[in-house]
């Protein structure tokens, strides 16, 4: 079985100044809370990530923590599985104060943790990843059909369902989290905590995952469940903590919470989670797409023959399912992605499959992958800001860089987008979410585009941020550039899109007018149905 | 949304696809495998003598490979690449040499040479996890100080005690089987039980799955708790025993130490580790294969069957080497995480 006796990370251990403080108290039926945090507090050079953070969570409770970017949620939930130790402050266990001081102690107390970034082996089988580290064995080897069997056990126990025998590597993003949730659980985990779980689901297992979620809280296991999806924390949380600032600002019965008033909370000032946006002008096509043809990497073709236009001064919004082609769509337009048939032409220009040309006649992009296409991880937020014009005057000339050219650009950039960072200077891999976002967004829209091309711009951000980056987004607009919107969640695009068209198959089966056409009629599109009444084309 | 819901599982369908990739995999090894047997039977009714020799000899040279390879495996698989093999080899090979002749013990010779290679194995480990040195640079530094100091210390005229040759009763008077596989010193019949050893231990064990998880996402491993650097401490520790034994079988085979007897050996090892998808049953037919290479270059220079210059079959398994790393590197899939030093942040 695992073993906690393994040195700390982080800092080393020391007296808890809060542990002098009265003992734990009970849950309103008298028993003691299953999870209570008091006090807790951590500082790191130059920040106090948590500052005084008290939290109570019951058994068979599902605790939303929300919070924006920065605010001190994963600092917190890394202290109750052990990574970080506290510096001050007392959680208690079923009425026993406990004190992990790595993953395994956390795990041997009971506490299971389903990481943002699965932590899961690709080669290995379902249920070699499940019981990796707590292995069951029969004389002296490895007892896979054991292991299988008590998978499968767990997995109809609490409604999960997985087969023991399949190689992780294959199973969609949904199955695998699936698994993690069981690695919890095989270590008989009371206290599930779930980071941004919902981050990489398309909507279908989102849903799968909150039954699954309310299940298990049917099943007496005590949930933390971070987001930053409003929605979600209303549908499925019984409470609601919410941190601001490294502070908990308060906890909400979730049955007297709305959006406004969790996101006021959050950002501290009421947040108008409707875009504030007058009509739209459109202006002549600036893109337009002809019977595209697009294949993914697999040489499936994903794209098949989508046609449509977006005209200066509007927003079209692109909604579907994910998978449905929407990332080869916006691949082949950006030039990154060969075209297999068909054209896309901006303004003129015929695209070939040459990202930088593409640029070059005006075309902003924000990628939906930030880490992996929007920025360089290590390079300092000032060269990220300058990544599409490092090789043009001002920033380099005579075959050297300027770098107070680029010095200036950056500073100014950072203060005009709000980017929260410590420097320019600072390797952009430090910054939160919403910042690396914010860099991208300030070097795509800082100047005048024909064309900007916007995917999932909000993915995984929080409140304040998305608000921002909606309201840049409106302004581009405003200034006459075309904007195309690909996004799934229906929410933006129904706050932002001046037309919606729905993406199912690699096709745009139709083209609507927000004003008018309802949300269930789009839901249906994307499911590849066809509404009662015919859908206005816009 | 029908459209898009995938049914949670499929469970026949996933683990028949499975079973049929594994087998696809093992195909094109099965067919090369199926080929030499029905050559080898063709020969033996042309040349019995001749083939025997060779079959013989292929298995022989395929002993030292098997356990350096063995070596690069283990220490890969938990995530460390380590090209000191041939290092380890010749500092194995030298301390069994010196220790049995001093001794006038093979078995003394084994326990120097395994215990002499997992000190370099150790070194590796501590380069690599503690220190977090370049593996190839730490690899390199043991091949520099293996070749140095037994070329070095190397005194020309001991001799150590004969290997015996164990031959299977019953077993040895079978045509050409009986010579081929059962009448061999006892590294050769080591390197075979260490192929299904470490088979064994790799897919049926709990240090084996620990050992492939860390190879492939030493993050995973750590947060359900298991140590990772005490695990590739291990891994790379008894990786130094099985090149001791693989220098041990290079003695078996020469009779006595020589300066660089390994000739390549250790790094002809890494492209058997490769060409064998870093699976010991890999293992065991990529180093039979390239022993069979051996095996007839060295029979044709003996026979001076044709009229070209020995180097030019001296070359051939280097040639091979290179052949087999440009075709089987292409489709090769080593542990995610080897080469990469573990950082837990």
């Amino acid at each position: 079985m695992t073993d906690g006796s393994e040195p700390t990370k982080g800092t080393p251990a020391e007296t808890i100044a809060g542990a002098t403080r009265s003992g734990p108290t009970v849950a309103p039926d008298g028993s003691p809370w299953l999870l209570e945090v008091r006090g807790l507090t951590k500082r790191f050079p130059g920040v106090v990530a948590n500052d005084d953070v008290d939290l109570t969570l019951a058994r068979g409770e599902i605790l939303g923590l929300l919070g924006e970017n920065g605010a001190g949620k994963s600092t917190l939930v890394k202290m109750l599985f052990g990574i970080h130790l506290p510096d001050e402050g007392t959680m208690w266990l079923n009425g026993t104060e406990i004190r992990p001081t790595g993953p395994g102690d956390a795990i041997a107390l009971g506490i299971g943790m389903v990481h943002q970034h699965f932590q899961l082996v690709a080669p290995l089988t379902v249920a070699e990843n499940i019981v990796l580290g707590a292995e069951p064995r029969k004389s002296r080897l490895f007892d896979r059909r054991g292991a299988e069997r008590r998978v499968r056990e767990i997995s109809e126990q609490y409604g999960l369902e997985v087969e023991p025998s399949d190689t992780l590597g294959d199973l969609p993003v949904g199955i695998q989290q699936r698994v993690e949730i069981l690695k919890a659980l095989y270590r008989n985990a009371e206290l599930l905590i779930l980071d941004e779980p919902t981050a990489v689901l398309t909507p279908q297992e989102t849903d799968e995952l909150l039954a699954i979620m309310r299940d298990l809280a049917a099943n007496g296991v005590g949930i933390i469940f971070i987001t930053h999806k409003l929605r979600e924390v209303l549908a499925v949380t019984d409470r609601v903590t919410v941190l601001r600032r490294g502070r908990s600002v308060g906890t909400v019965d979730t049955s007297s919470a709305t959006t406004e008033s969790l996101a006021e909370l959050m950002v501290g000032r009421s947040v108008v989670l409707r875009v504030d946006k007058g009509d739209a002008a459109p202006g002549p096509v600036v893109l337009s797409v002809q019977n595209l043809e697009v294949r993914d990497d697999r040489r499936q073709t994903t794209v098949r023959g989508a046609t449509f236009e977006v005209h200066a001064g509007e927003i079209v919004g692109i909604a579907g399912v994910e998978g449905n082609g929407q990332r080869e769509l916006v691949e082949a337009i950006t030039g990154i992605r060969p075209i297999h048939a068909g054209t896309v032409t901006i303004e003129g220009f015929t695209v070939h499959g040459h990202p930088r040309t593409v640029r070059e006649h005006g075309v902003a992009y924000i990628p939906e992958d930030r880490e992996r296409d929007g920025l360089v991880g290590n390079y300092s937020v000032a060269d990220n800001l300058v990544l599409t014009e490092y090789h043009r005057p001002p920033y380099a000339g005579h075959g050297l860089r300027h770098t107070d050219a680029v010095g200036r650009l950056a500073s100014e950039l950072v203060e005009q987008f709000d980017v929260r960072t410590p420097s320019i200077d600072v390797a952009v891999s430090t910054l939160s979410g919403g910042n690396k976002q914010k860099v991208i967004v300030a070097r795509e829209l800082s100047e005048d585009k024909r064309l900007v091309v916007a995917s999932q711009p909000t993915r995984g951000v929080d409140v304040g941020s998305i608000e921002f980056i909606h309201n840049q987004l409106v302004a581009a607009r405003d200034r006459g550039s075309a904007v195309l919107l690909v996004s799934a969640e229906l929410d933006e695009i129904f706050g932002l899109a001046d037309r919606i068209a729905v993406i199912y198959e690699g096709r745009i089966v139709a083209v609507c007018d927000p004003a008018t056409v309802s949300r269930e009629d789009v839901g249906l599109l994307m499911a590849g149905g066809q509404p009662s009444e015919p859908v206005a084309a816009g | 949304m029908a459209a898009t819901a995938r049914p949670a599982t499929s469970p026949r369908d996933t683990a028949g696809s499975r079973a049929a990739s594994t087998l696809a995999a093992n195909r094109s090894g099965l067919a090369i495998g199926a080929a030499v047997v029905v050559l080898a039977l063709v020969a033996y009714q042309w040349d019995g003598v001749q083939t025997t020799a060779i079959t013989a000899r292929t298995v022989r040279e395929a002993a030292p490979l098997i356990l350096a390879a063995l070596c690069g495996l283990v220490g890969e698989r938990s995530g460390v690449i380590n090209i000191g093999i041939e290092g380890q080899m010749l500092l194995g090979a030298y301390s069994g040499f010196m220790a049995a002749s001093y001794s006038g013990s093979l078995l003394v010779g084994v326990v120097a040479a395994v215990g002499v290679a997992a000190l370099a194995g150790l070194f590796l480990a501590w380069a690599a996890v503690a220190l977090r040195m370049d593996q190839i640079i730490a690899g390199t530094v043991i091949n520099i100080v293996g070749a140095g100091a037994t070329s070095f210390f190397y005194v020309a005229g001991r001799t150590m005690p004969r290997f015996p040759q164990w031959s299977i009763p019953g077993l040895e008077d079978l045509p050409l089987v009986g010579r081929t596989l059962f009448n061999h010193g006892p590294l050769t019949y080591t390197a075979a039980v260490m192929v299904l050893v470490i088979h064994v231990a790799l897919f049926h064990t709990r240090w084996g799955l620990r050992t492939r998880a860390v190879g492939e996402h030493p993050g995973a491993a750590d947060t359900v708790g298991v140590r990772i650097e005490r695990l590739r401490y291990v891994n790379l520790t008894l990786a130094g025993g099985l090149s001791g034994l693989a220098g041990i079988a290079l003695l078996q085979s020469a009779g006595a130490f020589d300066r660089g007897m390994t000739a390549g050996r250790g790094f002809i090892a890494l492209a058997v580790m490769i060409f064998g998808r870093w699976r010991p049953t890999g293992v065991l037919g990529a180093a039979l294969l390239f022993g069979l290479f051996n095996a007839v270059q060295a029979q044709l220079q003996f026979k001076q069957a044709l009229d070209v210059p020995p180097q030019f079959f001296g070359m051939i398994p280097f040639i091979l080497t290179i052949a087999v790393l440009a075709v089987a590197g292409v489709k090769a899939r080593p542990p995610a995480a080897a080469g990469r030093p573990y950082d837990p942040e």
